[in-house]
């Protein structure tokens, strides 16, 4: 179990020793993010922006205009929020080469409430043009993430949490921008499912297997561009979908893979996810519960759905 | 000197020509924030900057922002003249399939590095231009044109205070003051005065100028590339549709167009026969 930030700040130390273009801001906020591990490292290559979200974006999008690799860190709420508009405009629209790695998405955030619990991010970004969307199962896949995207050229938004997570990737996992990965094979019906949800969705079909439903895991690190290969054939031979994300059911990877099935393969399908609302203060672990994120959902699901199909 | 200075107000005239044939051509575009920049935009390209026509991307450039975007003819009209693409291009400013858009674009226009439009966030990508160059020892220098109704914007002032705080000497921010904006004097809507006060107090080395004196602009300009430590602000007193006194100090001639009737005597005023 490693959160996934952590594993960012350690990617990102290791990368800087690599790749001496790669220089890196936050706003304030360094301690949290794990930016911090890189600037110990790398001083001259950190730049702390102060709580100026918007102008940390444009900053970073004129080290990139020079030849730079900036990576911009701070809380998914106030990078895809407050930075939303520079992040289109200096950032998606000139296709420069930022690398936004916001932390503490998604309902995990906790105590400090609604405020702070980002689950329309993944919508505002996959919403702008040029822009690459990832969310990374744990820590393994976090790693592998953070040097894919710094190796690729261009606009990228990466979602991590604030939280130890378990494991689903083993050490070393090789991430693929764009690749979706079937963790476990299944032929009832797949879960389609991204950052922290693939985990519950591993247990789900563990228990599920009791019950004689072969329930395939189809994880999505990768939410934009999505793979529809491997969504299409989920589609085409479990005929049953229940998508889940640590987000809002709108706009999100449920939202992408219903929009994408719609045209091609109507599907019968159920996202889990938060529905239409904001956070609210607790332990992380007790609002996962509360919204409904976890394996004992997706096991309700699937057998709704499964139901359903017959 | 002084023959520098008069070739370069030739330049500049020559160039208030070219704004005014192509917003007519376009019937759509930005007249009185063009006008007013024009003198700081060519003195920026035909005096100041380092910059290679021939190769757009040549690593020894200077570095330009139009943070003020909506004045992209007075960038277009200035990149033709040096050379960046054919003068005949002017002649498709804002139409489909044209690689000149209502404001600047760095995927299609050569010489453009940062897109810009959505006012107030072109300082805080000069200064990361800035940091980065110097980062890599360069010596090279960014100039960014903001307008001074573009001031309201807050990001304007994080930008300032981390081009400060990081001593962003190799930058330069020229503001366009001509004092009017879309919905009147900028002083009514909102005001921004003092903005000398303003960015002295954020650290920055100022400058004040009139903004269409040439030599003005020259002094200035080789003032703030010799200042170490911090960058500096040229706050230009300018006037919005400088040049033809049909659009000058209006207001109604911020997104508005010459037409037809117009045209001969702005091409009067500016000493333009053909
Ligand atoms: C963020 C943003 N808000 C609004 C606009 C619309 N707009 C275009 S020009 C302008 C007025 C700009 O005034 P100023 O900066 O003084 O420019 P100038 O008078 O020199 O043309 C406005 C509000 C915009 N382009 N960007």
């Amino acid at each position: 179990m490693i959160a996934t930030r952590d594993a960012y700040g350690e990617a990102l130390a290791e990368l800087g020793g690599e790749n001496d273009k790669i220089v890196v801001l936050d706003a304030d906020l360094s301690g949290s993010t794990k930016t911090g591990v890189f600037a110990k490292k790398f001083p001259n290559r950190f730049f702390n922006m102060g709580i100026a979200e918007a102008n940390m974006v444009g900053t970073a999008a004129g080290l990139a205009a020079v030849g730079k690799v900036p990576f911009l860190s701070t809380f998914a709420i106030f990078a895809a929020g407050r930075g939303w508009e520079q992040i289109r405009q200096s950032v998606a629209y000139p296709k420069a080469n930022v690398k936004i790695v916001a932390t503490h998405g998604g309902v995990t955030v906790g105590e400090d409430g609604g405020s702070h619990q980002s689950v329309e991010d993944v919508a505002i970004m996959r919403a702008i043009p040029n822009m690459t969307v990832i969310v990374p199962a744990d820590g393994e896949e976090t790693k592998g993430a953070i040097r894919a995207v710094a190796a690729y050229k261009g606009p990228v938004y990466v979602r991590l949490g604030r939280n130890k997570v378990p494991s689903v990737f083993p050490a070393g996992h090789k991430f693929e921008i764009g690749k979706g990965v079937v963790v476990v094979p299944g032929t009832d019906l797949t879960f389609i499912t991204t950052g922290l949800m693939t985990a519950a969705a591993v247990t789900a079909a563990e228990k599920l297997k009791a019950e004689g439903i072969s329930a395939r895991v189809l994880h999505i690190g990768t939410i934009k561009p999505l793979d529809k290969e491997l969504v299409l054939q989920a589609a085409e031979e479990t005929g049953a979908i229940v998508t889940a994300e640590e987000h809002s059911v709108v706009g999100g990877l449920g939202g992408a893979v219903a929009e994408f099935l719609a045209e091609t393969c109507p599907t019968l399908m159920k996202r889990v996810g938060v529905y239409d609302r904001f956070g609210t203060s607790g332990k992380s672990d007790e609002l996962l519960k509360y919204f409904g994120l976890n394996a004992e959902t997706l096991i309700e699901e699937a057998r709704e759905i499964v139901s359903r199909k017959k | 000197m002084k023959e520098k200075i008069a070739d370069l107000e030739e330049k500049a005239r020559r160039l208030r020509v070219a704004i005014v044939k192509t917003l007519h051509k376009s019937q759509s575009g930005h007249t009185g924030g063009s006008l007013s920049a024009i003198d700081m935009v060519c003195a920026l390209y035909f005096h100041k900057m380092r910059h290679n026509p021939a190769d757009p991307a040549w690593e020894g450039r200077d570095r330009f922002v139009l943070s003020k975007g909506h004045a992209a003819p007075a960038l277009y009209v200035t990149l033709a003249e040096c050379g960046y693409f054919p003068a005949e291009d002017l002649m498709m400013l804002r139409r489909l399939g044209s690689h000149l858009q209502g404001h600047p674009d760095s995927k299609g226009t050569p010489g453009v590095d940062v897109c810009t439009g959505s006012l107030g966030q072109g300082l805080s990508m000069a200064n990361g231009m800035a940091l980065g160059l110097k980062l890599d020892g360069k010596e090279n220098r960014v100039y960014a044109v903001l307008g001074d109704g573009e001031l309201q914007e807050g990001q304007i002032w994080e930008a300032a205070m981390a081009a400060s705080h990081y001593k962003s000497d190799n930058l330069c921010a020229l503001i366009d003051s001509n004092g009017l904006q879309i919905d009147g004097d900028v002083s009514k809507v909102m005001n921004v005065s003092s903005i000398s006060d303003k960015f002295k107090a954020f650290g920055w080395n100022v400058i004040e100028i009139d903004g269409h004196d040439m030599g003005e602009i020259v002094a200035a300009l080789d003032q703030a590339e010799a200042h170490k430590g911090a960058p500096t602000a040229i706050v230009a007193k300018t006037v919005k549709g400088k040049g033809v006194h049909l659009f000058e100090n209006k207001a109604s001639y911020h997104g508005v167009t010459p037409n037809d009737d117009e045209l001969p005597e702005a091409l009067r005023c500016l000493g333009c026969c053909d």
